[in-house]
């Protein structure tokens, strides 16, 4: 499926900013056999006095920018045409937690795509046994790693309730998973803290969402924003697998990957620092569109 | 010298007598058959010879010094005020060289070990994809630092400076406890111990021919030097600032090596390049000898949560406009899950080369019982359990181990707070070169680099000198309030209610005798002065923290009236010597100009304040002589006038007078004259903002007479200074 992409962020702050270092991950990258992108471009109003196009540790396209005068207000936008191409399945016959420690200790490799990166503790999920027990308990009886993934996701599912104004960008996970109310960020962190606790590898995807659901199919939750899912590694065999935990489906044709990690602070879309003594609103404007279906 | 006969054994003197090291470990002090050990015997002679009561003077020599110095640079406030982390114990650790040249020679080969794993880790990675290092651990660490992967620093290394955690097992052997690669700290508690147990033993330091750390860290402050390749010889120690543990070992450091004392602010990153923010606009910088934890430099891309790093700096080095000393990321090496599997790594690398003592490669953080060695307690030596902090610095021949170091004596556990700290002494046969910091005369002359005052210093300069005129100006006004009220001990006097109106908008609050406005202005002083202690006079600090000190302890006695008017002239003495000392001792350059503007800016402000309020034709009686005395001039005005107090006379003597080095017209000339050779004063022959309005300011009030000059002129210019504040604010301190 082919998609046209168009972002918008806007930051306001409320004091004139006078030097701010940001870094932009909205870029969304080619991945073999998953997603192409047929063009791509980022730009930035007011033009920044700096920018540096870089792939972080993870491949990630990242973008660094520096702003020298005064200003209040940033617009940062993105216009992508993506195709993307993938027909999720659960995949069978996965390892049982320790038949996959087995599988991870044998991979000797500190490549980004290792699963060593993502079993222990990351910046934004510390280890919390309430994870643990929550896990424990969704698990079913002699689950494999797929399984595992799918009775986590779940039961997230089941038990948070996406709500936009219950939680923050930087509200710890913990406290949006006690609460049981957040958004995709909320979801995908404690789908990932619970997969760690079970000894599964599991990290961090943000990208994109369509807007307007295939006929006859309901719209998703997230796609108003930029959206976030979980990965998790099952194993030498059947590798990574990719589950909305939002949504309680696999990722598939309608998730445009934009970056990968551990947890949000790898793959934050904008990541600024400014020396300011006011606050700042951010607001997010997307749209996801079919080629040939939707407005251009 | 010494005695050449004895008494008695040297093992029976009284102090030695108990001195009984547990049954199958290690002393070294004593040897298995009870005798002291050749290395020791010529300092346990010497030490024999000492009355008790030079043992004490001696002693508290060196207490006084570190008092001295951690009075000085340990955080205002922190730790009971100037305290120690460790006691201080004055017996050193006496190791013969030859002993601590086999120790120095297993660390260094540690350390080149150490740089190959870093430089694999960051690099190619081979010694996991061969099972040498295991993948889990690397990637769990949080010191693994995934965005400095694949970069190679600037200067060709990860590692520079390092320190190790060694001890002696029952064996005699030494092991190593624990590396530390990535900040390490204490180098600077070694060279604070080393003096103060100089101080203590004089003659006995001198006679024992022990090792100079002089040319150890001459010979690190060189290497950095060397890497410089674009700052024109600044070398910025980056801390995280006053409210970090070990800040007063960075100021007491920085001091030593003639290093710049940074945080992150003051340094920007542009175009890729890292810059000093100055008062003269941003001046690169090249090497950073970094003080704070690697997660901590940049909230950018490393540990968002970092309020302390510098945005950017990864980028820089990424660039390779910037070296880091050590590089980020070296703290990985400090995982004790790695160190089983170092001699692995070492056989791998071709294993140790010949002769290389045994087991250092391996890490024994469980390697008690460590060895013993003496702690000076109740008047006798006891064993305590010993383990040694050594430094070793990267140079142009290598690494180099600093001779000495210092030891930590206690239950043998390496955590803070517990324990005494020792100095060690590496003892050679022969006399040993005496060396010390200064440049030799082979050495090229540097010209000191002008310029390159960090607008952060500046700003707390600017500051300083604010705070502390304010304070002078609140004590002259209580003074006066006190003075008046011992007179005439009446309340609703209009003059004394005016006064204390006057007070109120300081805020200063008359009902309390030492105002908790007063105490937190200089407070804020305090907090200033502690922020420029690489460049600010230690006496004057001292002074600065006894004078704060002083009016919180008198805040809780002082009675009203005549008690506390004697207690506002003592402390006024005390400003006044602290004036003199910075302002007599200072060397005249930006960072004074900063320090006295502040200064002229607020006691112009204040004397137009006190006169739009007590020199207005509506102020009750008395007020003009009161004016006069908060503006220190009432002898002058008698000798000048020897009349009774007029208005034009009293504003021509406070506001015009050029005699008069506190009338506002000499002040703003004084102003000026600061603000044109501020950098950037003058561009092509066009005044920069601030300086016009320093002008504006001065003409503004230079036209006028004593009989013009009303109070609404006075709280116009007192506007103006505001507005002149916010520009040395704009232009050189964000």
């Amino acid at each position: 499926m082919l998609y046209d992409i168009a972002l918008r962020v806007r930051q306001h702050y409320d004091a004139p900013v006078a030097a701010s270092r940001q870094t932009l991950r909205l870029l969304p990258p080619t991945l073999a056999g998953e997603q192409h992108v047929v063009a791509a471009a980022v730009t930035v109003s007011p033009p920044p006095a700096e920018r540096r196009d870089r792939r972080d540790f993870f491949g990630n396209p990242a973008i660094d920018l520096a702003f020298g005068g005064a200003h209040e207000e940033v617009i940062y936008s993105l216009a992508a045409r993506v195709g993307r191409e993938v027909d999720p399945r659960f995949p069978p016959d996965t390892p049982l937690p320790a038949a996959l420690a087995e599988d991870i200790a044998a991979l000797r490799s500190l490549a980004p795509e290792a699963p060593h990166h993502f079993l222990a503790a990351s910046p934004r999920l510390p280890e919390e046994p309430e994870f643990a027990d929550y896990a424990r308990a969704a698990l079913p009886a002699d689950a494999g790693a797929a399984e595992a993934v799918e009775a986590v996701g779940l039961a997230l599912h089941r038990d948070m309730a996406f709500d936009a104004d219950a939680t923050e960008v930087d509200t710890p996970a913990l406290e949006a998973f006690r609460r049981r109310r957040g958004v995709c960020q909320d979801f995908t962190h404690a789908m990932i803290a619970c997969l760690r606790a079970l000894g599964i590898p599991a990290g961090y995807v943000s990208g994109f969402l369509r807007t307007t659901p295939p006929p006859g199919r309901p719209r998703l939750q997230g796609a108003d924003a930029m959206h976030a899912w979980a990965r998790a590694w099952c194993g030498r065999k059947a590798g990574w697998v990719e589950y909305d935990p939002t949504n309680a489906c696999l990722a598939g044709d309608g998730h445009v990957v934009v970056a990968r990690g551990r947890d949000y602070s790898d793959v934050a879309p904008v990541k600024g620092v400014l020396r300011s003594a006011g606050s700042q609103t951010s607001r997010h404007e997307v749209t996801m569109t079919p080629v040939g279906e939707g407005v251009s | 010298m010494l005695q050449p006969t004895r008494r008695r054994a040297l093992e029976r003197e009284p102090w030695l007598a108990g001195y009984r090291p547990p049954a199958g470990g290690f002393d070294e002090l004593l040897d298995e058959e009870g005798r002291v050990r050749p290395v020791w015997r010529q300092f346990a002679e010497g030490f024999a010879w000492l009355s008790e009561a030079d043992l004490k003077q001696r002693m508290a020599r060196g207490e006084q010094y570190l008092h001295d110095a951690g009075v000085f640079f340990r955080r205002h406030g922190a730790e009971g005020g100037g305290g120690r982390t460790w006691p201080f114990s004055p017996v050193p650790l006496i190791l013969h060289e030859r002993d601590w040249r086999g120790l120095a020679d297993g660390l260094v080969r540690r350390a080149e070990l150490l740089e190959a794993v870093a430089a694999d880790l960051y690099g190619e990675n081979r010694l996991v994809a061969e099972g040498l290092l295991p993948a889990g651990p690397v990637a769990a660490h949080p010191a693994w630092l995934r965005p400095l992967v694949g970069v190679r620093p600037a200067s060709g290394h990860w590692l520079h400076f390092l320190a190790f955690d060694v001890a002696r097992g029952p064996d005699g052997r030494w092991r190593v406890l624990r590396d530390r690669t990535d900040a390490p700290a204490g180098a600077g508690t070694a060279l604070e111990t080393r003096l103060a147990t100089q101080r203590v033993f004089q003659e006995l330091f001198r006679d024992s021919h022990v090792h100079r750390l002089a040319g150890f860290f001459r010979a690190f402050r060189d290497a950095l030097g060397a890497l410089d390749r674009v700052g024109g010889g600044r070398i910025g120690m980056l801390t995280a600032g006053p409210g970090g543990a070990d800040y007063f070992e960075h100021a007491y450091l920085a001091r030593y090596l003639g290093f710049m004392l940074f945080e992150g602010e003051d340094i920007a990153i542009e175009n890729g390049a890292a810059t000093i923010r100055t008062v003269a606009g941003p001046r690169p910088l090249g090497v950073v000898w970094r003080r704070l934890g690697a997660g901590m430099a940049d909230p950018l891309e490393l540990d968002e949560s970092s309020g302390a790093g510098v945005p950017g700096l990864v980028s820089a080095i990424r660039e390779g406009a910037l070296a880091t000393v050590n590089a980020l990321g070296a703290g990985v090496l400090e995982d004790p899950a790695l160190a089983p599997f170092l001699p692995g790594v070492a056989a791998f690398r071709g294993g140790p080369p010949a002769g290389a003592p045994e087991g250092w490669w391996a890490t024994e953080a469980s390697a008690a019982p460590f060895s013993t060695a003496p702690v000076w307690t109740a008047g006798a030596l006891r064993p305590q359990p010993v383990t040694l902090r050594l430094f070793l610095a990267r140079t142009a021949e290598g690494w180099r181990v600093m001779p000495g170091g210092y030891a930590r004596l206690g239950d043998g556990v390496p955590a803070r707070d517990r324990g005494s700290v020792a100095d060690i002494w590496v003892v050679s046969d022969a006399p040993v070169p005496v060396d010390t910091m200064a440049a030799r005369p082979s050495d090229a002359y540097v010209r000191p680099l002008a310029g390159t005052l960090p607008s952060r210093a500046a700003d707390n300069l600017f500051w300083l000198g604010r705070y502390v005129e304010r304070a002078e100006a609140a004590i002259r006004l209580l003074r006066a309030l006190h003075l008046r009220m011992a007179e005439t001990g009446a309340r609703d006097n209009p003059l004394l209610a005016s006064l204390r109106n006057y007070l109120r908008d300081l805020p200063l609050d008359a009902d309390e005798n030492v105002p908790q406005g007063l105490l937190r202005t200089l407070d804020s002083a305090l907090v200033c002065a502690s922020r420029v202690h690489d460049r600010f006079s230690i006496d004057g600090w001292t002074a600065l923290r006894k004078l704060t000190e002083a009016a919180e302890a008198l805040a809780r006695t002082a009675r009203a009236g005549d008690d506390t008017a004697r207690i506002m002239t003592g402390l006024l003495h005390r400003l006044a010597g602290l004036s003199g000392l910075v302002h007599e001792n200072m060397y005249r350059f930006t960072g004074w100009r900063f320090l006295t503007l502040g200064r002229e800016l607020e006691r112009a402000s204040g004397t137009a304040s006190a006169l739009a309020h007590f020199a207005d034709p509506d102020a009750p009686e008395g007020a003009l002589d009161l004016a006069m005395e908060i503006g220190d001039c009432a002898m002058t005005y008698q000798r000048r006038y020897s009349l009774g107090t007029q208005r034009n006379m009293v504003v021509d003597l406070m506001v015009f007078d050029s005699m008069n080095p506190r009338s506002i017209l000499f002040l703003l000339e004084r102003m000026r004259s600061l603000i044109a050779l501020l950098p950037g004063a003058e561009t092509h022959g066009v005044m920069s903002p601030l300086a016009r309005t320093a002008l504006s300011a001065h003409a503004a009030i230079a036209v006028e007479t004593p009989e013009t000059v009303d109070s609404a002129a006075l709280t116009a210019l007192e506007e103006r200074l505001d507005e002149l504040s916010d520009l040395v604010s704009g232009a050189y301190l964000t």
